[in-house]
């Protein structure tokens, strides 16, 4: 299946989200996640289904101000 | 002065970006002994995981963190960003930022006052960037929040505080309301004189973390915070036109 992670293209072969985070090798990071534009808690990313064409972002801590 | 509630240790918040390198931002943290620290969100990838480092680095500084939805446009933008940042920080403060204009980064006060009410109904402790109007913020209150920061200054320009005028009229309309001037503050004096005009606490970055020694300027921002906050508390004189001898008049010897 063809999805974008942080606007990269890839081919994955799980299809819900907890399964990509695992695919891409993210294990055990604290980062927070969102489906074409939507949060997803990640007590819902086992149940979460990914579609073709879907956007997702996988984001973490960072420096701000 | 309580911010929903809590007690910040100090009055100063400072914002962990643009520094030469982690260690750096450490020590300025430490030399600032920070109140509050602000953070981000921004794209992890699996290989590199900074943010899991930048992470357990702020997590041993054990300041409390501020969340911020830097770089949002929109209110959906923002408020899915707030979301994201509660999962991730484990807090339900937010820096609430929705910018309205690239050049200079003003707040959009119209989406900022959606997205705040939005939040605030759902339990987040909102922290609204804003521009110093008065009647935006009394819709910011209305919305649920408790604690305002408008700006001095575009963000990132250090030229202080552009506005005496409306900071000082927003501090008199709203003398309960926890006030902290974010954004523009480019030396300790502006630092300073915020805390003069009443404000409860300044948000500083780019003055500490663009500075040619960031820990040295972190402490002169921390003297600087707590001289404004004493002065403040020590009644300042009125303003003068002309001129009032210090030296008293009477008694003066007359030798001409």
């Amino acid at each position: 299946m063809k999805i974008l992670v942080n606007e990269e293209a890839r081919e994955v072969s799980t299809t819900t989200l907890a399964g990509l985070l695992d695919e891409l090798g993210y294990g055990d990071a604290r980062v927070a996640t969102a489906v074409d534009g939507d949060f997803v808690p990640a007590s819902r990313r086992g149940a979460h289904m990914l579609a073709e064409g879907a956007r997702i972002e996988i984001l973490a801590p960072m420096q701000g101000g | 002065m309580l911010f929903y509630g809590t007690e910040l240790s100090s009055r100063l918040m400072l914002g962990t970006a643009q520094y030469p390198s982690p260690e750096i931002l450490a020590d300025a943290v430490r030399a600032a002994r920070a109140g509050v620290v602000t953070v981000s969100l921004r794209r992890e990838s699996a290989g590199l995981r900074a943010g899991q480092a930048f992470w357990s680095m702020i997590r041993d500084l054990g300041v409390p963190v501020l969340p911020n939805t830097a770089g949002c446009h929109t209110v959906k933008d923002a408020v899915t960003t707030a979301h994201m940042a509660r999962e991730v920080f484990e807090t339900d403060w937010i820096k609430l930022e929705v910018i309205g204009e690239s050049d200079t980064l003003q707040p959009d006060m119209f989406a900022l006052v959606e997205a705040a009410r939005i939040l605030s109904e759902e339990g987040f402790k909102v922290f609204p960037y804003m521009t110093e109007d008065l009647v935006g913020a009394e819709r910011l209150l209305q919305a649920g929040c408790e604690v305002l920061m408008p700006w001095g200054a575009p963000i990132g320009s250090g030229k202080g505080l552009n506005n005496l005028f409306g900071l000082r009229a927003l501090r008199a309309h709203f003398p309960d309301v926890p006030l902290v001037v974010d954004a523009g503050i480019g030396l300790p004096s502006h630092a300073a004189q915020a805390m003069e005009l009443g404000y409860d606490a300044v948000l500083i970055n780019t003055a500490v973390a663009r500075a040619g020694d960031p820990a040295a300027m972190a402490a002169a921002f921390r003297l600087a915070v707590e001289a404004g906050q004493i002065a403040r508390r020590a009644d300042p004189m009125e303003e003068r036109d002309m001129a009032v001898p210090s030296t008293p008049v009477l008694g003066r010897a007359v030798l001409a």
